[in-house]
């Protein structure tokens, strides 16, 4: 083993960040107009339940057939049957703190203990104010079953799962991040 | 295949002090935004260990040259600011999608809701785009950006800083941060670059003068590596057992 190199710490990304990390495609994880899309949208806010204007959240997530196109999927790497999946989503928040990310419905993943992963995004939220970003993972109300067996969701306090999962909205799902108090939003450690 | 998701790399978790603690009352924006709960341990499993891997197909021309993408050439001193990306092995991180945004030579951002009261310039937009190559080099051409007050504290200024963003390789890789000057007479106030706990961990931020590098007669050149995680191909199992 050659010698180690401690990480490059992290930093906000300021309140310019639409500078530098706004794409025309952004909110795009599939093509608009792909049979099944639907908009996850929510809205992102502080202790003081103040909207968060300058943040951004990205998305990453299987395909609808649980499969990545990227080498260190074991299962190999394998183009989406949806055509012109990209898997990722950035959206910056609006004027009164809200995202939106058009995509699919992720397939479950299997889980190297043998499990399975019910259908999730991993989700990263940047901002000012935020010195690095946090993640979370959104994952389906209508999926009791596959939520109730899920390994990550089983590892997060039962009175904070919800946290977790969107609600049903007129075109798709509803997924608010409270990034702190009463009803904090569940953060990962990566 | 009996055990299809057995084996999947292993990122290294970083140190607890690698980064700022999202809680750094000095940047007075962290008090509610911060999380108050302690983060919850996520295995990394294949959402994890994969991530986009966004190429050339997001690159114009002119995206690594911030003083070309007019017509004519930005105000301020031509910086050439380049250096390898790599994991905390050594080992680089090939056609990995880097962008940057900076304030120009004045200290202004191209930005709606930056209202301090330094020029514009009609020439810069202050955002470039690059992919590392295979050795996990990336190299841009810009203008040194300058200083600028926030409302922070008492006659606070931000250090001249450009901002990056990386993805690597996964998602546990990605990454947002920020590269300063060498020599800045304005890091002591700053509570962004202070609220990184280990002074050698913040020195990583710091780009080094490069004068090998520097073109006589036309840029200064400043070497900015970073250093993203490193990676492991271990068993699940001894991952799940550190619970
Ligand atoms: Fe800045």
């Amino acid at each position: 083993m050659s010698e180690r190199h401690g990480v490059t710490p992290a930093q906000t990304v300021g309140p310019y960040l639409s500078i530098g990390l706004r794409w025309p495609d952004g909110p795009h994880v599939v093509p608009p107009g792909t049979p099944g899309s639907f908009w996850v949208r929510g809205r992102i806010t502080d202790g003081a339940g103040a909207p968060v204007v300058d943040a951004l959240v990205e998305s990453w997530q299987a395909d609808p057939d649980g499969r990545f196109d990227h080498p260190d999927d074991p299962r190999g790497a394998r183009a989406s049957s949806v055509a012109g999946f990209r898997g990722f989503g950035r959206s910056e928040t609006d004027d009164q703190g809200w995202y939106a990310l058009l995509t699919v419905r992720p397939g479950a993943l299997p889980a190297p203990d043998g499990g399975t992963e019910a259908p999730h995004l991993n989700l990263s939220v940047f901002g000012r104010g935020l010195l690095h970003r946090v993640v979370t993972r959104l994952y389906f109300p209508d999926e009791p079953a596959a939520n109730a067996a899920d390994p990550v969701l089983r590892g997060v306090d039962a009175d904070r799962r919800g946290t977790l999962v969107g609600r049903e909205s007129a075109d798709g799902v509803r997924f608010d991040i409270r990034l702190q108090g009463d009803d904090e939003t569940v953060f990962f450690a990566v | 295949m009996d055990h299809p998701v057995s084996t999947l790399p292993n990122y290294r978790r970083d140190d607890v002090d690698a980064h700022p603690p999202l809680l750094s009352p000095g940047y007075r924006s962290t008090v509610l935004r911060a999380p108050s709960r302690p983060l919850v341990y996520l295995p990394q499993r294949l959402t994890e260990v994969t991530g986009p891997l966004l190429g050339e197909g997001r690159l114009g021309p002119l995206d690594h040259d911030l003083t070309r993408q007019h017509d004519g050439e930005p105000l301020g001193q031509r910086i050439i600011v380049h250096g390898r990306v790599h994991d905390g092995d050594g080992r680089p991180v090939p056609h990995t999608l880097v962008e940057i945004w900076q304030a120009n030579a004045a200290g202004r951002y191209r930005h709606a809701v930056d209202n301090w009261a330094a020029p514009l310039d009609p020439h810069f937009d202050g955002v470039g785009r690059v992919c590392t190559d295979e050795r996990g080099r990336y190299r841009f051409v810009t203008v040194q950006p300058g200083a600028y007050p926030w409302r922070n504290h008492d006659n606070a200024w931000r250090p001249a800083h450009i901002h990056f963003s990386l993805f690597g390789r996964a998602f546990t890789q990605r990454l947002v941060t920020q590269m300063y000057f060498p020599g800045d007479p304005l890091f002591f106030q700053d509570p962004v670059l202070n609220s990184i706990p280990d002074p050698a961990a913040r020195q990583r931020l710091v780009a080094r003068y490069d004068h090998a590098t520097t073109r006589p007669e036309w840029a200064l050149a400043y070497e900015f590596d970073i250093v993203l995680r490193g990676r492991e191909s271990t068993p699940f199992e001894d991952e799940d057992d550190d619970e």
